[in-house]
């Protein structure tokens, strides 16, 4: 465990604020690329998720998306992209890199909130005269929202995650402890940063958790549980199936 | 593709030895998760710990577990066995979620029916609840082995020698072809796991071949749509 005392020394030093690397700069690289990504990401998926959540088409698109988004290596993306345009633009290529794979994450939570609103409620929102715009942002978006949301967290940590990468195309951010700490064999450094990449990503998981029980709870029950069907009984609660099984 | 042609033995001897780096995390992951998933599922009490663990987990960014995972475990910072162990422990997670919700997906409806019939709780979970979840668990360990076989290019970052070489080795060299060449070839892989994984599933399940149930069916989608670790 000395090995994490020192790293603890390392986040504390005073050097941390004033060196060359500052960790405030570098926490704040990682959030604005995060940010960043995240909003580009959002603004392409999220049109997109409805529109398919609301007519049913294009499914296949949202499934495909998900697999390549897993399949692709991504610092084989970060790296080809980089070179691609060239190192000086590897700003751009990253962000690039981080909205392919934030985007599959969010599209697939906009379109299965949307897609897990009972049917029942829509049908009822256009027998009351609502027009499709009006059932899509006032019924299906709000009552997708929590899914939304899981969504928008799944890609906030792959791109996090991926941020982390960015440093080996020279974009800094918290990755740059990581990959000086290795090459330069700094232990603390590396460990130190491996921490703080760790505490970034679970805060940000907290937020949206936090995010998504809030949205949970302004919408009732949510549109996850499936509805009781009327032609069976409800399923067995687990004291009922233990007394049951107590009695055989 | 003058950089391909010229280092083939290169290009097949690292495919080899990622596909083989990838293999053992899965099984690992399958093997610890499915059993843990269940008793998560069975026990009302320990489903909330088990998935929260879990859920924390497979927040970590993959280069910094590879970074905190060997002093930890006390092993060295280079040996393949960090690689290993770090992708297990993403494959547990990741499926010890999707198991619990493979046996949640099947039919209470069944599951009272088979109780009905006199099946006892452990003879229940091996002749209804697993079969029937089956569909379920092979969508989550399909997600575990197209993860873990692109996750295992991050290796390359502290020591393990696999595809993710092409990518930092071409960056250097500034070989657009090589890069590619790793991106490919990691894909491929996974295609092909997936593939094999597919057909495992119709060779042990062939029931699923035909008309699946809903609920499974929705349930494999939903993990199939939104599961992974970054």
């Amino acid at each position: 465990m000395n090995l994490f005392q020192d790293a603890l020394a390392w986040l504390t030093d005073p050097e941390r604020s004033a060196g060359p690397n500052p960790l405030v700069d570098r926490i704040g690289e990682h959030l604005w690329y995060t940010l960043l990504a995240l909003v580009v990401s959002a603004l392409i998926a999220i049109p997109l998720g409805y529109l398919i959540g609301h007519t049913g088409r294009g499914r296949q698109l949202a499934v495909l998306g998900s697999g390549a988004a897993r399949a692709l290596p991504s610092l084989g993306l970060l790296t080809i992209f980089t070179l691609l345009v060239g190192v000086g633009n590897a700003q751009v290529a990253a962000i690039a890199v981080f909205v392919i794979l934030g985007v599959p994450s969010i599209l697939a939570g906009a379109y299965a909130g949307v897609e897990a609103v009972d049917r029942t409620v829509v049908d009822a929102a256009r027998a009351m005269g609502m027009t499709e715009t009006q059932i899509l942002f006032r019924v299906e978006a709000p009552l997708g929202l929590p899914l939304l949301l899981g969504g928008l967290r799944s890609a906030a940590l792959q791109i996090i995650a991926t941020a982390v990468l960015a440093a080996y195309v020279g974009l800094g951010g918290l990755g740059i402890y990581i990959q000086r700490g290795i090459s330069l064999r700094t232990y603390d450094e590396m460990l130190g940063g491996a921490i703080l990449i760790v505490l970034l990503a679970l805060a940000v998981d907290a937020l949206f958790a936090i995010g998504e029980r809030v949205a949970r709870r302004a919408i009732g029950s949510g549109p996850t549980r499936s509805r009781p069907r009327p032609d069976r009984p409800e399923p067995l609660t687990t004291d009922q199936q233990s007394t049951l099984e107590e009695i055989r | 593709m003058n950089w391909v042609a010229a280092n083939l033995d290169l290009i097949v001897e690292l495919t080899l030895t990622h596909a083989r780096l990838s293999l053992l995390p899965i099984l690992i992951g399958f093997v610890i998760a499915v059993p843990l998933g269940a008793f998560a599922w069975r026990f009302r009490w320990a489903r909330g710990l088990t998935l929260t663990v879990v859920g924390l987990l497979y927040t970590i960014p993959s280069l910094a577990l590879f970074v905190l995972l060997p002093p930890i475990i006390g092993i060295s910072f280079l040996s393949e066995l960090n690689v290993t162990i770090a992708l297990s422990i993403y494959a547990v997670a990741l499926m010890t979620r999707s198991a619990t919700e493979a046996l949640e997906s099947v039919d209470p409806d069944v599951r009272g029916a088979a109780a009905a019939m006199g099946y006892s709780g452990w003879g229940r979970f091996w002749a209804v609840d697993l079969p029937l979840a089956g569909p379920v668990l092979l969508a989550g360990l399909r997600v575990v082995s197209v993860s873990t076989v692109s996750l295992v290019t991050v290796g390359v970052l502290v020591g393990s020698r696999n595809l993710g070489y092409l990518f930092l080795n071409g960056l250097q060299r500034g070989i657009v072809a090589e890069i590619a060449t790793g991106i490919v070839m990691t894909v491929v892989i996974a295609v092909v796991f997936d593939l094999l994984l597919a057909l495992a599933g119709r060779l042990v399940m062939p029931w699923t071949r035909g008309a699946d149930g809903g609920r499974t069916r929705r349930a494999a989608r939903r993990i199939a749509l939104t599961e992974g670790p970054a």
